[in-house]
């Protein structure tokens, strides 16, 4: 497993405020590197952007699965009480759709929302219970006051001494190599 | 900054009254919210609450066994009230947990700041409150082995259940609330549950958050998505919630019951779902920072707030009543004329004046500034009012069984001992529940409360411009 992949997985430098770290991830791309990775306790206007990560495909999903659920929802109930299980109730019509709506809707929220959750999981790839990133000892605290900027080694124009040079050019107060021990 | 500048920033994070009292750091509001579910020792008050409500569980425990063993026969439903206390109550709960979903949603959406710090306890009570609405229509079902009947599903008698039927869009209804609810928390916990497993130092913590948290990293990537689902979710959790308590309200509207088969039932129903919800969240709120030490988070701008919003839906819920009476006399259709003359006089007529006092003469109180504000009366009229919308579902249920069309057909209701033991028995869940989660897992989103610290440095630092 380990033997094709690098046993360093970057660089990561910490910043002490948000538009630090901004101007760092814009200063890292505008450098030339494509494979930056950004870590924040909490989400960042402008972030995502900054690191070259633009596209999300969470609404097309959700949509799909808002499609899938009412579509789905609807033929179930028609295909019961329809074609399946007809109940003639003083000749009323088979396909009552105005009294499917009901269900219809829910079906469609449900579906959305799983999809829309499942989704966001799948794309963010979790549950992941190993990453690199974590072996760096202070990285806990992206989770509560600091902010992280990693330059990945596959990147083509990782170099350790030299990316490692431009973090501390952008103001990192700690810059800490991140080995993959996988 | 001298006191009488004009704040240049958003008014919810200045001014006298602000969401988050100054000076905290990102560092003390999660240090702050953390250390109740990692550090803080039991103490005894919550070992003694918790037992309490454990132990009104077991009544429950035991009033569902006993209920197994005998049959519904133990309540005091028979023909022709077959609905009883199962269905007020089962309306009582689901209405109670609207105001989660409300504050989580819709005041998302309207970007309503203030919502941040109550949010993530409004939504578990909204999980919870659901979890005890469920419990009514699965017993009150008489054999609620069979309950999986309601699903559609292949049986080998090749029957399928009727799509028509009110009942069945609500089986559908709350089953959706209840998963989207809950997809909703947890996403919206899986950044602070990566921030537990951060700061966990016990074995245990660090096990059970590293598993929950499914190893969220923070990463830019990360926060995207998440954002774009959430604001999804918050976009389809809005519709939703409006609908549930309008089918719920379908289940009584589309029978043509006098005093059911109205059409001002599914606007009314939502309002007094809210209504209700907010006067729970106040209920929990209130002795909730106090024992925690969060009055810095959760602030009087808050409560003012929700007493604000209680009052709006209050008055909505008022105008609801008034149309029932003018509807019945206006249509005079002399069933509904009578059904109203029923609830000024008949037997039940005192639940009704009740109901009144309750929901409609108490709560103007709000419209006075000191009583927003003062919080042993908000705690109180927090109870009223779900005393009160307790009152509105018995009088809807009770008052048109007990007189529908043909004398003959009249009855009177009465409930027994296992029917307030139900009722007691969810109502020591709903807390139980609540006491386990306000230890188990962050009562405040702390990564909203970071973001929310972040805004207010920066209108801080406008202001010095």
């Amino acid at each position: 497993m380990t033997e094709h992949r690098s046993p360093l997985h970057g660089v990561m430098g910490e910043f002490e405020t948000p538009e630090q770290l901004l101007a760092a991830a814009r200063g890292a791309r505008d450098a030339g590197y494509q494979h930056i990775d950004a870590y924040t306790p909490f989400p960042i206007e402008g972030l995502a952007h900054a690191i070259n990560f633009r596209r999300t495909w969470v609404p097309f999903v959700t949509l799909l699965g808002g499609v899938m659920g009412g579509l789905g929802g609807f033929a179930l109930q028609y295909w019961c009480s329809a074609i399946t299980y007809p109940l003639n109730i003083g000749g009323r019509s088979l396909n009552s759709w105005p009294a499917f709506i009901p269900v219809t809707f829910e079906l469609t929220v449900l579906g959305a929302s799983i999809f829309s959750v499942v989704g966001m999981l799948a794309l963010n790839r979790l549950p992941q219970p190993y990453h690199p990133v974590f072996s760096v000892e202070r990285f806990a605290h992206a989770s509560t006051d600091r902010f992280f900027l990693c330059i990945e080694s596959r990147d083509p124009k990782f170099d350790l001494a030299e990316t490692s040079r431009l973090l501390q050019k952008l103001h990192a107060v700690h810059v800490t190599e991140v080995k993959d021990e996988e | 900054m001298s006191v009488t500048q004009t704040p240049t920033g958003s008014p919810e994070l200045r001014g006298p009254n602000p969401v988050l009292e100054p000076g905290h750091t990102y560092a003390s509001v999660t240090d702050k919210i953390a250390a109740v579910v990692l550090t803080r020792p039991l103490g005894i008050g919550w070992l003694a609450g918790f037992t309490l409500c454990f132990s009104i569980v077991m009544l429950l425990t035991v009033a569902v066994a006993w209920l197994f063993t005998k049959g519904v026969g133990i309540w005091g439903i028979n023909i022709p009230i077959g609905w009883g206390f199962a269905i007020v109550n089962f309306v009582w709960w689901i209405g109670i947990g609207h105001a989660g979903t409300l504050i989580s949603a819709i005041l998302f959406l309207l970007n309503q700041k203030w919502r941040t710090s109550i949010n993530r306890f409004a939504e578990a009570m909204t999980l919870f409150a659901v979890a005890c609405a469920g419990i009514f229509p699965l017993i009150h079902t008489g054999r609620p082995w069979m309950a999986y009947y309601m699903m559609p599903y292949p049986s080998t008698m090749g029957i399928w259940p009727q799509f028509r039927s009110p009942l069945i869009w609500d089986v559908f209804a709350v089953s959706t609330y209840g998963t989207v609810s809950l997809l909703f928390w947890f996403v919206g916990l899986l950044p602070d549950l990566a921030t537990l497993r951060d700061r966990a130092k016990l074995p245990y913590q660090k096990v059970i958050f590293g598993i929950l948290s499914m190893g969220w990293r923070n990463s830019a990537r990360h926060w995207h998505r998440y954002q774009s689902t959430y604001l999804l979710l918050a976009g389809l959790a809005t519709p939703l919630v409006l609908s549930v308590h309008t089918v719920v309200s379908f289940d009584f509207a589309v029978a043509i019951v006098p005093g059911w088969h109205t059409t001002i039932f599914p606007p009314y129903f939502v309002a007094g779902a809210i209504y209700s919800g907010f006067a729970m969240v106040l209920t929990i709120a209130i002795p909730l920072r106090k024992a925690y030490g969060l009055e810095d988070f959760i602030t009087m701008r808050h409560l003012d707030n929700m007493a604000k919003v209680m009052l709006a839906t209050g008055l909505i819920v008022a105008y609801g009543y008034f149309v029932e009476f003018f509807m019945a006399f206006y249509s005079g259709n002399k069933f509904d004329v009578f059904l109203a003359n029923q609830r000024l006089h008949g037997p039940y007529s005192h639940f009704y004046y009740a109901l009144l006092i309750c929901n409609i003469f108490t709560p103007q109180l709000l419209w006075i500034g000191k009583v927003r504000r003062s919080i042993p009366m908000l705690f109180i009229m927090s109870l009223v009012i779900n005393t009160g919308m307790w009152l509105e579902r018995f009088v809807i249920v009770v008052i048109s069984l007990t007189r529908d069309f043909m004398p003959s057909a009249w009855g009177r209701y009465s409930a027994t001992f296992w029917d307030y033991a139900t009722l007691a028995g969810t109502l020591g869940l709903f807390a139980m529940l609540l006491f386990l989660f306000v230890r188990g897992l962050p009562a405040i989103a702390i990564s909203e409360m970071r973001e929310l610290v972040h805004e207010e440095s920066h209108t801080v630092a406008k202001d010095h411009k």
